[in-house]
């Protein structure tokens, strides 16, 4: 370890001490001790498991669940390491080091996902122990990112910021990721196991695709608990999560997941990895039945021995107080004259700035999809821009959002025009949040072992396409996003407009979806026609939008046209459109 | 096979029975499920009894017999199979205190999830005992001082810990 690592150890807040003129307080969980100690111990053991790898000790067979652990995939062209970002929030000091180690082990950049994680594409097996050093000095691993185990926990980006929130759920969250590391039991399930938690009224979590979602609710006498959803998931075949119970108070909840788990790790088919996931247990046991058995098991649990603490929780709940923000007027003369005075930035604020919960705030999303750019990908430039930004402007606390996005969320109204021109210099300042050219895209078979098509060249095509920001202004919100394969992590099913790439005689093909919803209204994409070619791809989206302009009542967005309208109209169009001789 | 116990390779003192030979009056012998009941009834009370499940064994098939019981060993039929340790947890929960040993295709990275859900040995074939050496056994043991979760055996609390406030 004789070379230079960017963060020394034994530094323990948020933010970097060496600039004082921030306050010191943490908005987000703080390591102790024991924490520490246990990535650390990660680390030896996955160390020790590449080693054993190398020297024959483990065959690849036996070596493949625990590299998956550790967030490590093999890829078409090289390992991918995955990194955890636990609920999405980044210290400014973390950030850094993402960037650091994009430039040491990397090609100088990362690629956040959406499931608010970073990968890296680039990184050589015997450099992963020392990665996962390097990330262990800023509190972060890559601990069950990937593997048939219970993976990252996310919740909504605008936790603790959002006007319409219950509860910050990332208490809870943090409490799920402790409670699942290395879980003795819950390791080797037949698949994947993806939570995701919402504290808010609108879902910005996507919790109904989840094989778990939780949202924070208020029973009749006020207390907080969680609605507790199950077997909801995208994929080859996607489902909308159900409900299997309506209110589990806090005091249970680990023990109600638990009870969970236990039915799936049992029930769940082990016979076809295609069908292993636990919304197909649900779907083929029926909601009714997976319920009476999970409250059978609860019934039978002894809680006492459980890890559920109220103490605990009040521990970890302390960390993500709120920073001590300044008195302010709701409105800011600054922010006003600036608007005026630059059009650009106007937009910028009309579409990239969401209403904060404190006067005279902001939540500012950074986008991470320029024209023509690869969604997601950041360099280590922009990350320490972005570090930098937090902490010149946002108490030093970054998100990355389900859509692949980065996101300052206290920003104060009289500092975003300061703010834009830093982003600006550096190419984050695309006013585009939400709109026809924030896609999400996976990796494609750019990178992706798994991948049937490319995704990012598609999407980099309907970027072009719709440049103009003004036009997509116009267009309105409007989520597009790319699968390049049925694994679905493009999350094409729960676009608006979908896209999914497939081959078909050697060729890749494209098959368009429409109507998909990720919020709380969760609706799955309805298949459009046959498969378009690459080319083809932005004309069909192109007649798409023209058609949902000439037909959108007013303030009416894309599904909400689509939805009064019916399915059976846009197809129409589709087959139109093939008379026309477009092989639609 | 080999018999993991406490990190170290151990001579095993159970036979286990072939399906085909008589049940003896005496000695540590292990039968297979299906010939469990007659197990018990042929041989006398304080005569030990080990019996071997597959890991989709219903727990309350064996519930009347686990007092009467001296090991119960699970079936590992691959690593990656998980439905062992959610049986060991039940079993322990239903009160089982005799041992509990995890049979057949369990590697060393997985000890201390094994010990986590109450196993108290491994019994693996050669072919793995061969790659997944005493030595692996003996460190895995030490691989994690401490668990988030709380556990019968194994690695101790770290949310006991906290409560001590122990830093």
């Amino acid at each position: 370890m004789g070379f230079l690592r960017s963060c020394g150890r034994g530094d323990m807040t948020a933010h970097d001490p060496n600039l004082p003129a921030r306050p010191n307080a943490a908005t987000t969980y703080l390591y102790d001790a024991y924490d520490r100690a246990f990535v650390r111990e990660r680390v030896a053991e996955f160390r020790d498991q590449v080693q054993r790898r190398l020297s024959g000790g483990l065959t690849e067979d036996e070596f493949r669940p625990f590299r998956l652990m550790n967030g490590l995939y093999l890829q078409l062209h090289a390992y991918m390491l995955r990194v955890a970002i636990p609920y999405g929030t980044l210290t400014a000091r973390q950030m850094r080091q993402l960037a650091f180690i994009a430039d040491r082990w990397d090609k100088g950049y990362g690629h956040f996902t959406t499931r608010q994680n970073v990968q890296y594409n680039w990184p050589q097996l015997v450099d992963v122990p020392e990665i996962l050093d390097a990330l262990a000095d800023v509190d972060m691993h890559a601990i069950q990112t990937s593997g048939n185990c219970i993976r990252n926990v996310t919740a909504d980006q605008f936790a603790a910021v959002a006007a319409d929130e219950i509860e910050d759920p990332r208490p809870t969250t943090e409490f799920l990721r402790q409670w699942s590391s290395a879980h003795s039991e819950f390791s080797f399930l037949p698949r994947k196991f993806k939570i995701a938690v919402t504290g808010a009224e609108h879902d910005r979590a996507a919790i109904k695709v989840h094989d778990i979602g939780l949202r924070i609710v208020k029973n009749g006498q006020g207390e907080i608990g969680y609605e507790v959803l199950v077997g909801g998931g995208l994929g080859r075949s996607p489902f909308i999560g159900k409900t299997i119970r309506e209110f589990v108070p806090r005091a249970d909840l680990l023990a109600y997941l638990e009870a969970i788990m236990r039915v799936y790790n049992r029930f769940g088919r082990r016979d076809n990895k295609y069908k292993a996931r636990i919304k197909i247990l649900v779907h083929e046991t029926g909601i009714d039945e997976i319920r009476s058995q999970v409250e059978k098991e609860f019934a039978s649990m002894d809680l006492t021995p459980f890890s559920y603490d109220a103490q605990e929780f009040a521990r970890v709940a302390a960390f993500f107080a709120d920073p001590p923000y300044e008195s302010l007027p709701k409105t800011s003369a600054a922010l006003e004259q600036a608007k005026r005075e630059n059009a650009d930035f106007s937009n910028f604020v009309d579409v990239n700035v969401s209403p904060h919960k404190i006067d005279g705030y902001a939540i500012v999303t950074v986008s991470l999809k320029p024209i023509g750019g690869i969604p997601g990908d950041a360099t280590s430039d922009q990350m320490r821009v972005l570090a930098d930004a937090s902490e010149k402007f946002g108490f030093g606390e970054l998100r990355v959002s389900h859509e692949q996005n980065i996101v300052l969320p206290h920003v104060k109204k009289d500092d975003l025009f300061a703010l834009w021109r830093m982003l600006d210099d550096f190419g984050l300042a695309t006013a585009n949040a939400g709109l026809i050219s924030d896609i999400i895209a996976c990796p494609g078979l750019d990178y992706c072992a798994l991948a049937t098509a490319r995704s990012i060249p598609i999407a980099q095509a309907i970027s072009r396409r719709f440049a103009s920001l003004e036009r997509q202004r116009e267009i309105g919100k409007l989520g597009v996003k790319i699968s390049g394969c049925i694994n679905a992590c493009g999350h094409h099913h729960v676009g608006a407009i979908g896209i999914l790439g497939l081959e078909k005689k050697g060729e890749e093909s494209y098959q368009i979806t429409v109507g998909g919803d990720p919020t709380l209204k969760a609706s799955i994409g309805q298949r459009l026609g046959p498969g378009l070619r690459a080319e083809e791809v932005p004309d069909v989206i192109e007649h798409l939008i023209q058609f949902y302009l000439a037909e959108r009542l007013k303030d009416e967005s894309f599904i909400e046209t689509w939805r009064r309208l019916g399915h059976e109209r846009f197809k129409e169009l589709a087959r139109r459109e093939g008379e026309d001789g477009s092989d639609i | 096979m080999a018999l993991i116990s406490d990190g170290a390779f151990v001579e095993d003192s159970w036979r286990r029975l072939a399906d085909e030979e008589a049940i003896p009056k005496s000695g540590k012998i292990i039968v297979t499920l299906p010939r469990l009941d007659a197990a018990l009834a042929a041989r006398g009370p304080d005569a030990p009894l080990g019996v071997i499940a597959p890991n989709t064994t219903d727990p309350e098939l064996l519930r009347k017999s686990l007092s009467k019981l001296s090991l119960i060993a699970i079936q590992f039929p691959s690593f990656t199979d998980g439905r062992g340790f959610s049986l060991a947890s039940l079993l322990r929960r239903a009160g089982f205190k005799g041992e509990l040993r995890a049979s057949g295709r369990v590697v060393a990275d997985q000890y201390l999830h094994a010990l986590g859900c109450g196993f108290d040995t491994i019994e693996i074939p050669d072919d793995l005992a061969q790659r997944h050496v005493e030595e692996h056994w003996r460190n895995a043991l030490r691989a994690r001082s401490l668990s988030y979760q709380r556990c019968p055996r194994g690695a101790g609390s770290i949310l006991e810990q906290r409560r001590k406030g122990a830093l």
